[in-house]
């Protein structure tokens, strides 16, 4: 059960990091600029960067929703952070960025405070996980 | 203005957090297939809680947007973060989450690894 739980948050940070990425490029190339006017929002949610970065950030909140019925949100909310890491190294390896000793650094401790989290029991209410057998 | 929007930022995820994992826990597990997570997407269409957390979720969002509009990224990625202690805190008083040592040390060195990436 917990193997399930990592296994499907690792599935919600890559969708959100892919959805993100295709929602930035999508906006980035579309013509227009945002701010301008809600009119402009709409036809940008209708090009096909946008649409589907938008279609995965909807698919990851539903995933990240279902975990949190049979995990703690204080358990989520830092096992979660890893996101952070991959958008680093997304800046890393696609748009070049330099990764200073400090950001290699603030990885490093991610993974640490993670790997603490992560060894923690994933629920500890009497709702979620044990609700299973209660509920139906 | 930074501040406040700093402040909506975090007061609504915070918000959607809570209300999210309230109601989910009282659900039963909900399966994670195509037609799991369709039958959620009703779900939350029923369910008040649900919707009011979507709705503080849209807030958040387009406050977050509005800071990154003039305040640095390397200042607001780190900043929003904060909402992290915000929601372990709460989750303990409210969800009656038991957070241990070992669980709050690790949310505190995953943020100083946040606050440390992001500038």
């Amino acid at each position: 059960m917990a193997y399930r739980t990592y296994s499907l948050l690792g599935v919600f940070v890559l969708l959100r990091a892919l959805g993100n990425l295709s929602l930035a490029w999508g906006t980035k190339h579309f013509p227009e600029t945002l701010a301008a006017n809600p009119l402009s929002y709409l036809r940008a949610m209708l090009s096909p960067a946008v649409a589907v970065g938008i279609a995965m950030l909807i698919l990851a909140m539903l995933l990240r929703m279902a975990v949190l019925g049979v995990a703690d949100l204080s358990f989520v909310l830092p096992l979660t952070a890893i996101g952070y890491v991959f958008a680093a190294l997304l800046g890393k390896f696609i748009l070049q960025e330099d990764v200073t000793p400090e950001r290699w650094t603030g990885t490093a401790l991610i993974f640490i405070g993670v790997a603490l989290v992560g060894s923690t029991p994933q629920n500890t209410t009497p709702y979620g996980g044990k609700a299973r057998g209660e509920s139906k | 203005m930074t501040w406040l929007l700093l402040s909506i930022v975090i007061a609504a995820t915070a918000a959607s957090d809570l209300l999210q994992s309230y109601e989910m826990k009282r659900l039963a597990p909900q399966p994670v297939d195509g037609r799991g997570l369709a039958s959620l997407l009703q779900t939350i269409a029923q369910r008040r809680y649900l919707i009011l957390s979507i709705a503080c979720l849209a807030v958040s969002f387009f406050s977050f947007m509005a800071l990154v509009q003039t305040a640095p990224l390397s200042f607001a990625v780190p900043a929003s973060a904060g909402s992290f202690i915000v929601e372990t805190i709460l989750a303990k008083m409210v969800l009656k989450e038991q957070v241990s040592v070992r669980r709050a040390a690790g949310a505190l060195v995953v943020l100083a690894g946040i606050v440390l990436l992001a500038r």
